[in-house]
């Protein structure tokens, strides 16, 4: 398919508006989709940022750009293109409104989307016995590995104890 | 001044210093680029109170960036106890250091708080520990902004996690005069860490100095971080040896001849550059190791990476003085320190 906007170079911007519930396609290159921004938006949101981002993000196209829901921290304002655009947070709350979408950029700086490391004293026991029951679960597996029955067996029963108190420590937090 | 600057450390005929710094932030307070003027004093009077004055930080000083005059801003960031960003970002930002310059507690960085602890040679394990005690004195009295899933939350994601950037400050004459050194840094960042020149980020390398640091915070451990960095530096430690000796072994009159025409230079010179300086510190660093110079404290070659820097040296003239007249200073004060 061929750019909408200059009928020239292949459509590899498929942007997707919605405005008072009416939708439209467009297909645009890379280039019109940044430079001519054809879309006008009554707020002062550019999709020049949000393209541009998307392009730095270094996936291949093409590239579908939903404008319909743009993720906005109530804490500080700052939005996920804005974020995208800038690499910095506002806030600590923005890590709750972007949630699972930041999943991919910090696989790509950290191969990894959860922290292993120390914990504030104040930190929940909930979590230092979740973490408890992991590393316990992992050495249940070598045990097992290793033919260690009795020793799998202890740890199985340590598992159970420590479950049985996450899950009181669990209805606690109900109350 | 700094312990790393005066005293001797486990292998800093090599490894010049050992830091660590921990990114930490308030809950339920913006970050700091998103702060007003008013709030981000708010924030410096949470962690410095009347309280915290008279007790955790009782042995520290406390600098406000907006009370600080450009050359003592500058200073601070030649000691390596702020960093360019925060001298850069004057109005709301603080810093406490510690009496012995071992540590310094940013205020209003890019992060509400920055903890960071040098140590001389390589003990970076040693610089994690007094950081992670303090980080928990501070943690006792203010809410830290941390999620059970990411760990500390940071305004940039690069830190998010454990916000820990252990960094060893190492010096490489031998790996460079053997055309090894390209080598070796691409090796080391394949393993996933990085490498800045002497003043940090985006800066080249001067003086044959490379930082080197970790890249990851989130889903390793501190003390897997810490550990990771310590088995690298060893490696390159060794590697480094190994070529110095090389070089002594089959270059001896090469090596003699940089190390001498250096020493004579900087103990003659009436006009030096930084950059020259640094470059021929280096060749003095490696003679005096390969036993070629006699041996001078570490202390006095730290003076002259540190202390000859632009800021320092108008610190101590109490003016500001153009490039010339810096660098005849320059000269002045690498004669006396070389020769007392
Ligand atoms: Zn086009
Ligand atoms: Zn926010």
């Amino acid at each position: 398919m061929q750019c909408e906007e200059c009928g020239k170079k292949p459509a590899t911007v498929h942007i997707i508006k919605i405005e008072n519930g009416a939708k439209t396609d467009m297909h645009l290159c890379e280039q019109c989709a940044i430079e001519k921004n054809p879309i006008n938006l009554k707020a002062n949101f550019s999709v020049q940022d949000l393209v541009a981002g998307l392009l730095k993000s270094g996936n291949k196209g093409p590239f579908k750009v939903d404008i319909v829901h743009e993720a906005k921290c109530n804490v500080c304002g700052l939005t996920y293109s804005k974020f995208k655009a800038a690499g910095k947070f506002g806030c600590s709350n923005c890590y709750k409104v972007f949630g699972d979408r930041l999943n991919p950029l910090f696989k790509k700086l950290h191969g990894n989307i959860i922290h292993t490391g120390k914990l504030p004293n104040k930190a929940g026991s909930k979590i230092k016995l979740v973490r408890e029951i992991e590393k316990l679960k992992q050495e249940l597996n070598t045990a097992v590995m290793n033919e260690e029955y009795e020793k799998a067996a202890d740890i199985r029963d340590k598992v159970r104890e420590l479950n049985s108190m996450e899950q009181e420590e669990h209805n606690g937090q109900l109350d | 001044m700094g312990s790393w600057i005066k005293d001797d450390g486990p292998n800093n005929n090599i490894v010049l210093s050992s830091r660590v710094r921990l990114a930490r932030n308030l809950s339920n307070v913006p970050f700091p680029a998103m702060l007003t003027k008013e709030s981000s004093s708010d924030v410096i009077e949470k962690i410095y109170d009347e309280e915290m004055r008279n007790g955790v930080f009782k042995e520290y000083k406390f600098y406000n960036m907006q009370d600080t005059g450009f050359v003592d801003r500058y200073a601070l960031v030649e000691r390596h106890l702020i960093s360019p960003n925060l001298a850069a970002q004057n109005s709301i930002g603080a810093v406490l250091i510690s009496n012995d310059e071992d540590v310094s507690i940013m205020l209003n960085e890019e992060d509400h708080i920055r903890i960071q602890a040098v140590l001389p040679g390589l003990q970076i394990k040693e610089a994690w520990n007094i950081a992670s005690s303090i980080d928990d004195k501070i943690e006792s009295k203010v809410d830290y902004a941390f999620d059970d899933r990411l760990g500390y939350l940071t305004s940039c994601p690069t830190n998010v996690g454990t916000g820990i950037r252990a960094s060893v400050m190492i010096h490489l004459p031998g790996l460079n005069l053997s055309s090894n050194i390209n080598k070796i840094l691409q090796a080391v960042m394949q393993v996933g860490l990085t490498i800045r020149g002497f003043y940090g980020e985006g800066t080249e390398f001067i003086g044959n100095i490379f930082q080197i640091s970790n890249q990851i915070t989130l889903g390793r451990s501190e003390e897997e971080t810490v550990d990771n960095l310590t088995g690298i530096t060893e490696q390159i430690l060794n590697k480094e040896k190994e070529a110095r000796g090389l070089l002594f072994d089959n270059n001896r009159i090469m090596l003699e001849d940089k190390v001498w025409r250096a020493w004579g230079l900087m103990t003659n010179a009436r006009s030096i550059s930084g950059q020259e300086s640094m470059k021929l510190l280096s060749e003095i660093r490696l003679g005096i190791d390969m036993g070629i110079l006699k041996r001078i404290p570490v202390s006095v070659l730290n003076k002259i990476m540190v202390d000859t820097n632009n800021a320092s040296l108008q610190k101590s003239a109490a003016k500001e003085l153009n490039t010339p007249e810096r660098d005849i200073l320059r000269a002045e004060e690498i004669r006396k320190l070389l020769m007392q």
